[in-house]
């Protein structure tokens, strides 16, 4: 990890109005987007989306073809950029020939991925951003936080010093007075511009429209008042027909800003009369620097699906702590480190792509359908293969693929009250354990490992078996737990049989890329669990039952291996999460639970991965209340709890961050 | 479906009113014009533009009784007027939205740069949402199609939100019951 990276992130979750304004608004989207969602089946309103995004992706040439000669012949010209110089250079020139001054620009991500304003101010073209965000962001000298929320990080505190400053005038921190402000600022700057800049949130090839939505006006006087137009359009815009417009115009005011419709939705096609009776210049630049490139990418096509809304910005754990700003791109959030890889370089993406912890919020309430924690994990992928691993990942992953290499280090561990003092070797080495001592009340390790209990217990005999796979976790920090699973199992009349060569699910490895090494893991552990004829393996550690459920499989898929597959599925047919295991046993009257237990108040926190991967969250606590307890729902009970997985080997600054424990 | 409209577009900020003709609807303008302090100077213009609802309206004795209302429209004027009348096509129930073809840059000029924007339009025009309206319009021959949704607003300040920011601050919406001779 770079070192001014590490510095954004300390800096921004060291900053409270930043974590605070990120935090609260994060609380209440979710709870006025699910609103806004009301009466509308979102699962099938996103197929329909992710199908006819699909579909353009698949055909940009010709939407782009057809899109051309649709929007000349009502009056437009249209140019196609293949890159982000030509798109820049087409830009000026037409600033240039037709002696433009002053330009007015409404919300536009694309001109920020090619640095639009700096080209046009060098030729000596004033740029004046006019959506209240981004005119915010330009006179603070910096880069959008956040897609649809561009000014989020900052208070109407420093707004209100860099609009005093800019009208030369004490202001309050008023926010309708500060608002007032901008509108009497820019009012004049739209009246007087010779040209307007906006972008496009939807292309329309059918029709060679663009559609352009927003709040505050802007967008309506940028493309009214000065006599040239130009929209600057990344393909990916692109819909087939206009009916297409519908699901999209549906979805994206809900997911960006949990609206039912902006206040404005412009429809243009072609040009349209000035105010003084002439007609629109209109330019129309449709650009792909990288775009179809990337829709030719079997794991990254998706991607071009995404209708830009920001809303896995919004569920992101890690970006309501961290902001925008440590993205240091245009794009920021999970969807933002995709596009940074593609649309500058994979390299570029190499320091935020680590942020991503896997939770899954984003995926799940993605309009696009898109995929992003497993987008992430491939450019992990690709960066490894690209540059390898660092040496202390190396050193590390390659003590994780000797087992008993790993074990004997994670036993030399817990020798001595103070195991991992700084500085020292081994503290660095047991990867997630090592951070889990630090900052955190979390046990050590423990003095005996689950692996040298379990040999201890003294089991009935029983008819059925099943294997138990423990996980790092519970084998070496919490082999209290598996002691009294094995009890609970032995009571529902079942044997446990622990195969003491099973090793790490491979869940570190594969999140950072390493997808050899959580191969070979894999490999080693459906050796181990499928040696014995068992009714089921149980995993007592969310992270590792998804490994063995669907991990295993998708890692021999990335990398095209085939022998162990067959073993992979039947081991992911056999695998159970012990909580739905409980549940299934009490329902059976496997497990007896004395009825009219009065045992107290709990709350309980969804895994990450139990509840979003697995879908579970119905079963524990089901399984609680039979036994007597009393459910009290903790708030946000399915955040993040930062331990992140293996996440906290490369982030520990985020996660240490009280919110998050 | 008034009522269904009425509800979602209070929520977004609009006002809704709804006369049984046009006489009712020119009376209330009126009325509402003069309260609201229009006057032949700057900043205090009301201009209209040209629709339907118009045809057979004596122009020129509205524009004596109410001084600072104008017909014929320019950038400037709009630019310095306090009210903005124009009438819409369509009015959806689901998002409280109002549409029409505003490729007529007077459409446009009147609906988006004076403070408040008038909208008129006909009470047998509420549609039930966008799959109702796209099969209405057609971009083939409106180059500019226009949805709008209350009045103008923002959130950009530590996301409170504020109305009113580039675009008008007020949307009044006038229904009318029987446009008479002007449909
Ligand atoms: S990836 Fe999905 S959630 Fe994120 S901005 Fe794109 S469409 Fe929205």
């Amino acid at each position: 990890m770079k070192k001014k990276f590490k510095d954004s992130i300390f800096t921004a979750v060291n900053n409270p109005i930043l974590t605070g304004a990120l935090g609260k608004f994060s609380e209440a989207y979710k709870i006025n987007r699910a609103k806004a969602y009301e009466g509308i089946d979102f699962e099938a309103l996103r197929q329909n989306i992710a199908d006819r995004k699909a579909y353009a992706a698949t055909h940009l040439d010709a939407l782009a073809a057809a899109f051309k000669i649709n929007a000349e012949a009502k009056g437009a010209k249209v140019f196609k950029a293949n890159s982000a110089e030509e798109a820049v250079d087409y830009i000026l020139k037409v600033a240039k020939d037709n002696n433009v001054k002053t330009v007015v620009k409404s919300k536009s991500m694309a001109s920020e991925e090619i640095h639009l304003n700096k080209h046009l101010e060098d030729m000596g073209v004033s740029v004046r951003e006019t959506d209240l965000g981004e005119w915010i962001i330009q006179l603070a000298g910096q880069k959008p936080s956040h897609m649809v929320m561009p000014a989020i990080h900052m208070t109407k505190e420093e707004v209100s010093d860099l609009f005093s400053k800019e009208i030369d005038e004490r202001l309050s921190n008023d926010i309708p007075q500060l608002v007032e402000v901008a509108r009497n600022e820019l009012r004049s700057k739209f009246l007087e511009a010779d040209m307007g800049i906006s972008g496009g949130n939807l292309a329309v090839a059918e029709t060679g429209s663009i559609v352009l939505v927003s709040n505050e006006g802007n967008a309506r006087m940028v493309t009214m008042l000065p006599k040239i137009h130009i929209a600057l359009v990344g393909i990916e815009k692109f819909v087939e027909k206009f009916e297409d417009v519908i699901p999209i115009l549906t979805a994206l005011p809900r997911s960006a800003t949990a609206q039912l419709l902006t206040s404005y939705v412009s429809i243009i096609t072609g040009a349209t009369p000035n105010t003084d009776g002439t007609m629109k210049d209109l330019h129309i630049v449709l650009m792909d620097n990288k775009r179809t490139e990337m829709a030719n990418d079997a794991k990254f096509a998706q991607a071009m699906q995404c209708i830009r809304c920001g809303s896995c910005l919004n569920v992101c754990p890690i970006f309501r702590l961290v902001g925008g700003h440590v993205f240091g791109s245009t794009y920021t959030g999970g969807i933002g480190t995709i596009l940074t890889a593609w649309f500058e370089q994979l390299q570029n993406s190499e320091d935020i792509q680590g942020l991503c912890i896997q939770c899954g919020n984003c995926k799940e309430i993605c309009p696009g359908k898109l995929d992003i924690p497993e987008m992430i994990l491939e450019i992990r992928r690709r960066l490894v293969v690209d540059k390898g691993q660092s040496i202390a990942q190396k050193a590390i992953f390659s003590v994780v693929n000797n087992r008993k290499m790993f074990h004997a280090m994670l036993r030399t561990a817990s020798i001595g009250s103070k195991p991992f003092t700084k500085g020292n070797y081994i503290r660095h080495l047991p990867f997630f354990l090592s951070d889990l001592t630090e900052g955190r009340s979390l046990p050590a390790i423990a003095a005996v490992p689950f692996r040298d209990e379990f040999k201890k217990i003294k089991q009935p005999k029983c008819s059925e078996k099943i294997a138990f796979y423990s996980g790092c976790l519970i084998d070496f920090a919490y082999p209290k737990m598996g002691i009294d699973l094995v009890k609970i199992l032995n009571r529902a009349g079942y044997e446990v049989v622990y195969p003491q060569d099973q090793t790490c699910c491979g869940a570190p490895a594969r999140y950072n890329g390493a997808y050899e090494v959580a191969a070979n893991n894999a490999v080693d552990n459906i050796k181990a669990l499928l040696r014995e004829d068992v009714k089921y393996v149980v995993s007592a550690c969310p992270t590792c039952t998804v490994a063995l459920n669907h991990e295993f499989i998708g890692t021999f898929e990335s990398l095209g291996q085939t022998e162990h597959m067959e073993d992979a599925k039947k081991l992911a047919a056999k695998t159970i999460d012990f909580s739905v295991l409980a549940k299934m046993l009490v329902d059976e009257g496997r497990i007896k639970l004395k009825e009219g237990q009065k045992l107290g108040k709990v709350t309980y926190h969804d895994s990450c991965h139990l509840k979003r991967t697995l879908k579970v969250s119905e079963q524990p606590r089901e399984v609680l209340i039979r036994a007597g307890y009393e459910i009290e729902e903790m708030f946000e009970c399915d955040m993040c709890c930062g331990m992140g997985g293996s996440y906290s080997m490369k982030q520990s600054q985020i996660l240490k961050i009280p919110e998050l424990q | 479906m008034f009522e269904k409209f009425k509800i979602r577009a209070e929520a977004v900020g609009s006002e809704v009113h709804r006369f049984k003709n046009r006489t009712e609807a020119l009376d209330f303008i009126t009325r509402f014009l003069k309260k609201e302090g229009v006057s032949d100077a700057p900043k205090s213009y009301a201009l209209w533009a040209d629709s339907p609802f118009l045809n057979g309206v004596d122009r020129k004795s509205m524009e004596a009784d109410i001084p600072g209302l104008k017909f014929d429209i320019t950038r400037q004027l709009a630019a310095d007027s306090h009210v903005g009348i124009s009438e819409m096509s369509y009015a959806l129930t689901d998002t409280g939205s109002l549409v029409a073809d505003q490729s007529a840059i007077e459409d446009r000029l009147v609906s988006t740069l004076p403070v408040i924007h008038v909208a008129i339009i006909s009470t047998d025009n509420i549609l039930d949402g966008k799959a109702a309206v796209f099969k209405k319009i057609n971009p083939g021959n409106s180059g500019f199609i226009a949805f709008i949704t209350g009045p103008s607003r923002t959130a950009d300040i530590e996301r409170v939100l504020t109305i009113g920011v580039h675009g008008p601050k007020r949307l009044v919406i006038i229904f009318v019951d029987d446009m008479g001779g002007s449909k």
